[in-house]
């Protein structure tokens, strides 16, 4: 387990932001945190993090309760990016890789390996300030990972690339969770969640919504709905026994009572003479799922 | 290294790189060179520029006269007005100084006239009318048979010599008050000009850092507090690094300018005074720099440097923390926030203004006596204070409340500081500021 959050509490003066929040992280793992704004994720980030501690409730890492060294193995990309402006490249990755307890020979070594990956390496003496928006965003990427951490937390990482960089990113992420590094993804962009995690937590009002395996996840809030593709005009009687839930030039979606009825379903077109050109289940996208489950606890 | 050790030396070397701190440190010093090679220069172009007067002495009351610096006086022997002239016009000389008879022993005003086509310098002018008029005194006193040690007996030097009632007070001459005031004042607004400096570049350091958003990954790898005491120590030793250079760069401009010139001080002090006025007996500004000189040797140094040391570092971190809180509250609210530094700012200014108005007048007022006490105001006030030997048990006093007012102010800034940094877009009130302090960590 690299990451265990055991019943964790916190308040900032009145307001509760994070409300007994539980989950569990296996090593190397792609976990996404889920949620809207105010929902409390960056709360809970801050915690694991040790930017702010609980008010109640223990953060494990690796099996250590957070002390004041956790930071070292926890790289962290926040939501609102920054770097001093004033300062060259080079210097500033050099200090922050020293803030994260790097010797200077340890981090050179490090920040040569990287400006050279990213074909870079003219960037050094260069101010940030200099540097365009995208440009920036890869040397906070590069500060964020330097010194190889355990876990790696990115709140909204792909915010201001372009399609190019947002690639690349998106590599180097496969390329370091294939290494063995842990990863967090928070972000309300649900389509990334879903390519990218296998794992999610769902947060809405402090509170630990939904989480699981992503695969499970969709299973069960799955609607039986299947979609077929066809260039040839449904059978009229087909309405009887299976729920047409849209048609759309070739595209009919049907909505199954159960998941064996759908090979029926396949006999029954294939009988009947229809050219099928697609036909699969459609699983339930995540901003569906996250809906209907805000709706079920909002609710209940 | 430490991360707070890290942190010092980054907020260290980005400040002492950049060019205003470079240039503002070498203001000082060059200003100083620049101001003694102009003094230094004039002097010399005076010394250079040496006219020949012709003395018609018609009542023989002044030839012959001594040399005097840049004027060579040659009495006109048996030449008449007229023939001296024409020397003037030939160039064989620069002018003639024509000295009538006086009418009239008891007149006070005597004219004198210089022919010349050349205007007669002010310096020059001044000079020979010095000259002349000691030399028609002289003539005065012997015509009416006077004692030149009889008149002299005549003049007093009065200064009072303070002596104490109950404390010792040895020592001590007129010069005591003077050299104190301009110690202590010294001391004061180097104290004030600091603090309110350095404190505001924490401040702004605090804010762009905010500003920039850097402060999340930053307060990922280090705590809050490590940050902010890096930022004050890292800013104040920049404010020491420019006080030394200060100190050193004017020193060594003091003591190589004149002796690459070839000049002394006493004559220095000579051209000074006469840059400034010509009535002025060089020989008694020697005397009163040396009584100056003395009066300042007789100052309790260790006690002075120490002080201000400690008083120092002290209003420094009371102050420099409360910018830090500010700054933290601020972050980019730069326009509407700035009511949140009147008190940070006020105590600091309202400390100078006490000292620059009743601190002079008299230093051991009950406001003075208070103020060089009470915490916000005693690192301004108390320096002060001390060039006129303040009881000792003030002095514990005050130096005690500045050190425990820093370690408060240095914790209840820190605790501001952790909130603040992570706020934003919430407008703050010093209210707001004041609930912070009771969050948890």
């Amino acid at each position: 387990m690299i990451l265990s959050v055991q019943d964790v509490v916190k308040t900032y003066g009145d307001y509760l932001a994070v409300n007994h929040v539980s989950l569990d992280m296996q090593k190397g793992c792609v976990f996404g945190m889920l949620g809207p704004n105010g929902a409390g994720k960056t709360s809970l980030i801050r915690m694991i993090t040790t930017i702010t501690a609980p008010d109640s409730g223990v953060i494990y890492l690796d099996g250590q309760k957070l002390h004041a060294r956790s930071p070292e193995q926890i790289g962290y990309m926040p939501e609102e990016r920054g770097l001093y402006k004033k300062m060259k490249v080079g210097e500033q990755l050099l200090y922050l890789a020293q803030l994260k307890g790097l010797t200077k020979a340890q981090a050179l070594q490090e920040i040569d390996h990287w400006l050279t990956k990213f074909n870079i390496k003219d960037w050094w003496d260069k101010k940030v300030e200099d540097l365009s928006k995208g440009m920036q965003q890869k040397i906070q990427f590069i500060a964020t990972v330097l010194h190889k951490p355990k876990l790696l937390i990115l709140d909204e990482p792909f915010t201001g690339l372009d399609p190019i960089n947002t690639t690349l990113i998106k590599d180097e992420i496969a390329q370091l969770n294939a290494s063995g590094i842990s990863i967090i993804f928070s972000t309300h962009r649900m389509e990334q969640v879903e390519e990218m995690c296998d794992h999610i937590v769902l947060i809405n009002k402090g509170k630990n919504v939904l989480y699981g395996e992503v695969s499970a996840i969709k299973n069960e809030y799955k609607k039986n709905l299947f979609q077929i593709e066809t260039p040839d005009p449904m059978p009229a009687d087909l309405s009887e026994r299976f729920v047409l839930l849209r048609a759309e030039k070739n595209t009919h979606t049907f909505q199954l009572s159960d998941e064996f009825m759908s090979n029926d379903l396949l006999k029954l077109l294939l009988q009947k003479g229809i050219r099928i050109t697609r036909f699969e289940e459609i699983l339930p996208t995540f901003n569906e799922i996250f809906i209907q489950r805000v709706a079920e606890t909002e609710a209940g | 290294m430490s991360k707070l050790s890290l942190i010092i030396r980054r907020e260290y070397i980005t400040r002492v790189r950049k060019k205003s701190f470079i240039i503002g440190t070498l203001l000082a010093p060059v200003g100083l060179l620049v101001y003694m090679l102009v003094i230094i220069g004039l002097s010399s172009y005076q010394g250079g520029d040496e006219i020949k007067v012709a003395v018609l002495d018609e009542a023989r009351m002044v030839n012959p006269l001594p040399d005097e610096q840049g004027v060579r006086f040659i009495p006109s022997g048996s030449k008449t007005l007229e023939q001296l002239k024409t020397e003037v016009t030939e160039k064989k000389l620069n002018g003639v100084l024509r000295i009538p008879a006086l009418g009239n022993f008891k007149q006070k005003e005597h004219t004198i006239f210089y022919y010349s086509d050349d205007k007669l310098a002010p310096e020059k002018s001044k000079l020979i009318e010095k000259r002349i008029a000691q030399k028609i005194r002289e003539f005065k006193m012997d015509s009416l048979q006077m004692d030149a040690a009889q008149l002299k007996l005549l003049e007093s030097d009065v200064s009072i010599d303070p002596e104490g009632i109950k404390s010792e007070q040895d020592g001590q001459s007129k010069y005591t008050a003077g050299v104190g005031l301009a110690v202590g004042g010294i001391m004061t607004f180097l104290l004030f000009f600091m603090v309110l400096m350095y404190g505001q570049m924490v401040m702004k350091s605090v804010m762009e850092e905010k500003t920039n958003r850097i402060v999340e990954v930053m307060m990922s790898s280090v705590r809050p507090f490590d940050l902010m005491m890096g930022k004050i120590i890292g800013a104040g030793l920049v404010g020491l690094t420019q006080v030394v250079a200060w100190v050193v760069l004017s020193g060594a401009v003091s003591f190589l300018v004149p002796l690459v010139m070839g000049f002394n001080a006493p004559s220095m002090q000579d051209s000074m005074a006469a840059a400034g006025d010509a009535n002025v007996d060089p020989a008694m500004i020697q005397d009163t720099g040396m009584r100056i000189m003395a009066e300042l040797s007789n100052q309790n140094w260790p006690l002075l440097i120490g002080a201000f040391i400690v008083y120092f570092l002290g209003g420094y971190f009371i102050y420099a923390s409360m910018f830090a809180a500010v700054g933290s509250a601020m972050g980019d609210d730069l326009g509407e926030g700035q009511a949140l530094t009147l008190p940070a700012t006020l105590p600091l200014i309202l400390a100078f203004y006490i000292v620059s108005m009743a601190g002079w007048r008299n230093p051991d007022s009950g406001l003075m006596v208070f103020s060089s006490i009470f915490p916000l105001f005693s690192p301004i006030a108390m320096p002060f204070r001390l060039a006129f030997n303040p009881p000792w048990w003030q002095v514990a006093l005050s130096l005690a409340l500045v050190v425990a007012s820093a370690v408060f102010f240095v914790w209840l800034a820190g605790r501001i500081y952790r909130v603040g940094i992570l706020m934003y877009g919430k407008k703050v009130t010093l209210k707001e500021m004041w609930k912070w302090t009771f969050y948890k960590g």
